[in-house]
């Protein structure tokens, strides 16, 4: 009897699906989401001023967001690998099985993520307020980061058989862009602080995913602060929509490149 | 009473003599077609009644006691020749006139309306637009500016004017006032016992307010906001600044105010909102900070060096990117019982200042003053560890820099 011939895409989104119902129907999705419902809350109720609830949720979405993709995509792939040999077994597209498993966690994630937040501060009427666009932009980064770091996960997964080794890389890559690197970043513009930087601290910035969407945060939270620095092409980044725009931009570049390896490298690897 | 009382008998006697004196009607169709055959037909204590029309005149000198007075604004079109209105008398009174088009000069100070060494002149609800200088008052005495609206439209520095600038003038009172698009808004040199209150100073090329050598003037309920730098202060003392809104100066070199050797002020229950600094402050002594509002600043307060025995207290930081930036070690200010929003402590015995003290310098906030672009690495993690470490045991920052009793309440 002849297989039935699926298209690659329709089969790339039943993995997709099933991984989501999967993570829906697993206990951490619903403690990841109650998480962010209660920190939601407990910030509203806390603050009646709304900056300083966005001046935490920053720090949340920078530090946690990122620990918490990486953490759950490590996780993920590793559990499910046996179903991901059965899988591989069929005759069915290797990006579609990798891609499909990928989506399904970093769309559970993000929704986790979204609704979490977004309940209740819509709740405490965020549509009449006028910090919509920043909390949208909060959002907006929280999910990309989702994304970047679901990514990197499964790509240091995918490359260590050994789960302690790949949990291990992976924390250490979650350290390394979130403090890290800054600290580097930090003692380089000291150590050069007789030439000029401006260029070099704009491209470090653009080059860690954490760093890029603190600076999207700080375009709208810090602005007046961020204007008073001299230099004429932070002046430009800063006091343009052009900062915005790169920003995400970068972010998206951010998200595109380890996904596509991910396909690249499933593609080729011997299981 | 003094001021008071001046402008009251001055009013007694400005209608008193309404009584006495003439009244003159100017307009197209009159016997007096123009306000400078007005000036010369009149007699002292006279009223000019000046019916609506355009009237195109400039070198306007008013050279004896007069109530010019505007019926539902006429223009007053300067044609870009030079100076509109120069007023050289005592007791003048001008009143409800839209002037326009002062001629621009590198060499002169053309204004709208000059008083010159003139006392009791009462400038009120004046509009003027494509202005050089605004109101000009040199060396005159006992005046009010009341409720003028000044509308510029400077590009560039070296070719703009002022909106009201004072120059050796004492006791005058400036007073809601709307200016726009000038210069500097206000500018006062050597002018003291000045009142400038209630005015809305906005959106000028470089300063909303700028004074120097201006002894005992006070600068009350006014709001200055989007100024290419903000306020400028130098060069005075006993000054006071209450209940001042100071807003949304951005800039590389922008601030609320600057205050450079200012002596014995007070400055009260102003509000510094969305500014790059709040407040610089630069070989400034013995001031009184206190119930004022800091909010969202990238820096609250600047203190740049030499700056002795001031004192906040009962003020209210809020959300600055920074509280304080400080340059030096040695530290002869006093920051006692104010709010802030950055601070992290308890209050286990209930007596609503907090049990372990502030410390409003942060160690980031001296790399940024060493290395500026560390700027961009504000907020993130890292920054926050070293900030903290700091925090348990200073090193970089004035040892003896705190507010040994923050309160953990926002001040009303």
């Amino acid at each position: 009897m002849p297989l039935r011939q699926y298209q690659p895409t329709t089969i790339m989104i039943k993995i997709l699906k099933y991984s989501f119902y999967d993570l829906m129907r697993s206990r951490w999705s619903y403690v990841y989401f109650l998480f962010y419902l209660l920190l939601g809350f407990v910030l509203l109720f806390l603050n009646n001023e709304l900056s300083k609830a966005v001046i935490t949720l920053m720090n949340v979405i920078i530090v946690l967001v990122p620990l918490i993709g990486t953490i759950f995509g490590v996780m993920y792939y590793y559990n499910s690998k046996e179903f991901t040999e059965l899988l591989l077994a069929q005759p069915i597209k290797r990006s579609s099985i990798f891609l499909g498993q990928y989506f399904g966690v970093a769309g559970s994630l993000t929704m986790s993520l979204v609704l979490g937040l977004g309940i209740p501060f819509t709740l405490y009427g965020l549509f009449q307020s006028n910090a919509i666009w920043d909390f949208s932009l909060l959002l907006i980064t929280g999910a990309f980061l989702t994304l970047i770091f679901t990514a990197i996960a499964f790509n240091i997964a995918l490359a260590n058989e050994n789960k302690i080794k790949g949990f291990g890389y992976a924390v250490l890559a979650w350290l390394f862009l979130a403090v890290i690197y800054d600290g580097l970043f930090l003692m380089t513009l000291i150590v050069f602080e007789e030439y000029p930087l401006d260029n070099l601290s704009l491209m470090a910035t653009m080059s860690n995913p954490i760093d890029l969407s603190r600076t999207l945060i700080l375009l709208k939270l810090d602005i007046s602060a961020l204007l008073g620095y001299t230099g004429a092409i932070f002046k430009q980044f800063f006091g343009t929509n052009l900062g915005l725009v790169m920003s995400i931009f970068m972010l998206f570049l951010w998200t595109i490149i380890p996904v596509w390896r991910l396909g690249y490298v499933a593609k080729r690897k011997d299981f | 009473m003094g001021r008071i009382g001046v402008l009251f008998c001055f009013l007694l006697m400005l209608f008193g003599n309404h009584l006495r004196a003439g009244t003159i009607t100017v307009c197209g169709s009159c016997e007096v077609k123009t306000i400078k055959e007005g000036v010369a037909v009149a007699v002292d204590f006279d009223t000019l009644l000046i019916k609506k029309g355009i009237y195109k005149e400039f070198n306007i000198q008013v050279n004896k006691p007069l109530a010019i007075i505007g019926e539902n604004y006429p223009v007053i079109d300067g044609e870009d020749q030079g100076e509109i209105i120069t007023v050289v008398s005592n007791n003048v009174t001008i009143d409800g006139l839209f002037i326009i088009n002062v001629g621009t000069s590198y060499t002169a100070d053309y204004a709208a309306i000059r008083v010159v060494r003139s006392e009791n002149f009462l400038i009120q609800n004046v509009v003027l637009e494509k202005l050089f200088f605004g109101i000009y008052l040199e060396k005159s005495k006992n005046g009010k500016v009341y409720h003028n609206k000044i509308i510029g439209d400077a590009v560039d520095e070296y070719n703009s004017g002022n909106g009201i600038q004072l120059w050796y003038s004492q006791n005058i009172v400036v007073e809601r006032n709307i200016v726009q698009h000038v210069r500097d808004g206000i500018y006062l040199e050597f002018s003291d016992n000045i009142t400038i209150e209630n005015n809305i100073s906005s959106d000028n090329l470089r300063y909303g307010l700028h004074f120097m050598f201006s002894n005992d003037d006070i600068y009350k309920d006014n709001t200055f906001e989007n100024n290419g730098a903000g306020v400028a202060v130098m060069f005075s003392k006993r000054i006071k600044m209450l209940g001042n809104t100071f807003r949304k100066n951005w800039g590389t070199a922008s601030f609320g105010v600057l205050l450079k050797e200012i002596n014995d002020a007070d400055i009260i229950g102003n509000t510094f909102e969305e500014n790059t600094v709040g407040i610089s402050i630069e070989g400034s002594n013995r001031i009184n900070y206190s119930k004022n509002n800091f909010i969202k600043n990238g820096w609250a307060v600047k203190v740049r060096g030499a700056c002795y025995t001031n004192t906040f207290n009962h003020n209210n930081f809020l959300y600055n990117s920074f509280d304080l930036a400080y340059n030096s070690n040695l530290n002869d200010n006093i920051f006692d019982e104010n709010f802030w929003s950055n601070y992290t402590g308890y209050d286990l015995d209930r007596n609503g200042t907090g049990d372990i003290p502030y410390r409003p310098v942060k160690l980031f906030s001296y790399i940024v003053n060493r290395t500026p672009e560390t700027i961009i690495l504000l907020r993130s993690l890292f920054m926050d560890i070293i900030d903290f470490s700091e925090k348990v045991s200073p090193v970089f920052t004035p040892d003896e820099l705190v507010d040994s009793k923050p309160l953990m309440k926002k001040i009303k």
